[in-house]
């Protein structure tokens, strides 16, 4: 299962993005280098991006980021970004990033939650899953609805675009 | 229409679609799929993947290919990204570099469907001298 929450605080300026699994977890070997990016896991290349990027724009943007990760138990990565920081990167479509997160990998359960100052709204795939039965949520009609929801919901409670 | 707000909403949908797409179902099974997967490391999503993954889940469902498209990781060949992995049934699994929505559509057009080899295919079984 990987959670993805964003948090919104303009009251204390902060923009939050905190990414949870449940996976394999980090050796605190792995866990001290994961932000390096001469060091990976991988075997088909010698640099790992992902994370020492993230890390960069959040710093970049007044904020930081935090790692917490033990073997079996999951990581999680916590990014902070000053709210209203020129450099704090758009947040971009986020219900297409969802979607397209949940249908490349239909075997993950993914949970979003995002939080402003006006409200909550979350969407499990395992809520989608059990509405919408034996239809794929890769089917043009539900993607576009699924999509539609999320936008919808993002604007009422006035997340950031 | 109405706005879509809630999952009662996204039921209402589904109910209008279910008819059509078991339809659509049955005419497919496991082994006649074609398997696409999209690199969506970071070298991918810099070099546009979520477009080119977008593109293909639109394109193949408008020429009514049954496919299924899933995210994979990188795959080592980020001077190449956006790269696409296609696996036709009962064929081996080919990888095609630099994807964007003009790529992707001759990968669908020509070798989707019909079989024909084009250009900028990545050879798999290309080994360096340090291996």
């Amino acid at each position: 299962m990987i959670e993805i929450i964003v948090v919104e605080d303009r009251k204390r300026n902060l923009y939050v993005v905190e990414i949870q699994d449940n996976g394999a977890g980090m050796s605190p070997e792995v866990l001290k280098q994961a932000t390096n990016p001469f060091f990976t896991s991988r075997k088909t290349r010698k640099v790992g991006l992902g994370l020492s990027l993230l890390k960069q724009n959040a710093e970049q943007a007044g904020g930081g980021l935090q790692l917490f990760s033990a073997p079996g138990k999951g990581t999680t990565v916590q990014a902070t970004f000053q709210f209203d920081h020129l450099d704090r990167p758009a947040p971009g479509d986020l219900a297409e990033v969802f979607l397209l997160a949940a249908i490349g990998h239909d075997k993950v359960r993914f949970c979003y939650r995002h939080t402003t100052g006006s409200g909550s709204f979350s969407i499990d795939t395992a809520e989608l899953a059990e509405t919408l039965g034996e239809v794929s949520l890769a089917v043009g009609e539900v993607r576009r609805a699924v999509a539609e929801l999320i936008q919808n919901n993002l604007e009422a409670i006035g997340a950031t675009r | 229409m109405e706005k879509i707000t809630s999952l009662a909403d996204l039921k209402r949908i589904k109910e209008q679609v279910q008819s059509k797409i078991k339809l659509r179902e049955q005419s497919a099974s496991a082994e006649k799929l074609v398997q696409i997967r999209v690199g969506m490391a970071t070298c991918g999503i810099a070099s546009g993947a979520k477009e080119t993954m977008s593109f293909l889940i639109e394109e193949t469902e408008h020429q009514a290919i049954d496919a299924v498209i899933t995210q994979t990781g990188c795959m080592g060949y980020c001077y190449a990204e956006p790269t696409v992995e296609v696996t036709l049934p009962g064929r081996q699994p080919v990888i095609f570099g630099h994807v964007n929505r003009e790529r992707a559509r001759e990968i669908i057009d020509r070798y989707i469907i019909k079989g024909e080899l084009i250009d900028g295919m990545i050879p798999v079984n290309f080994k360096t001298i340090d291996e």
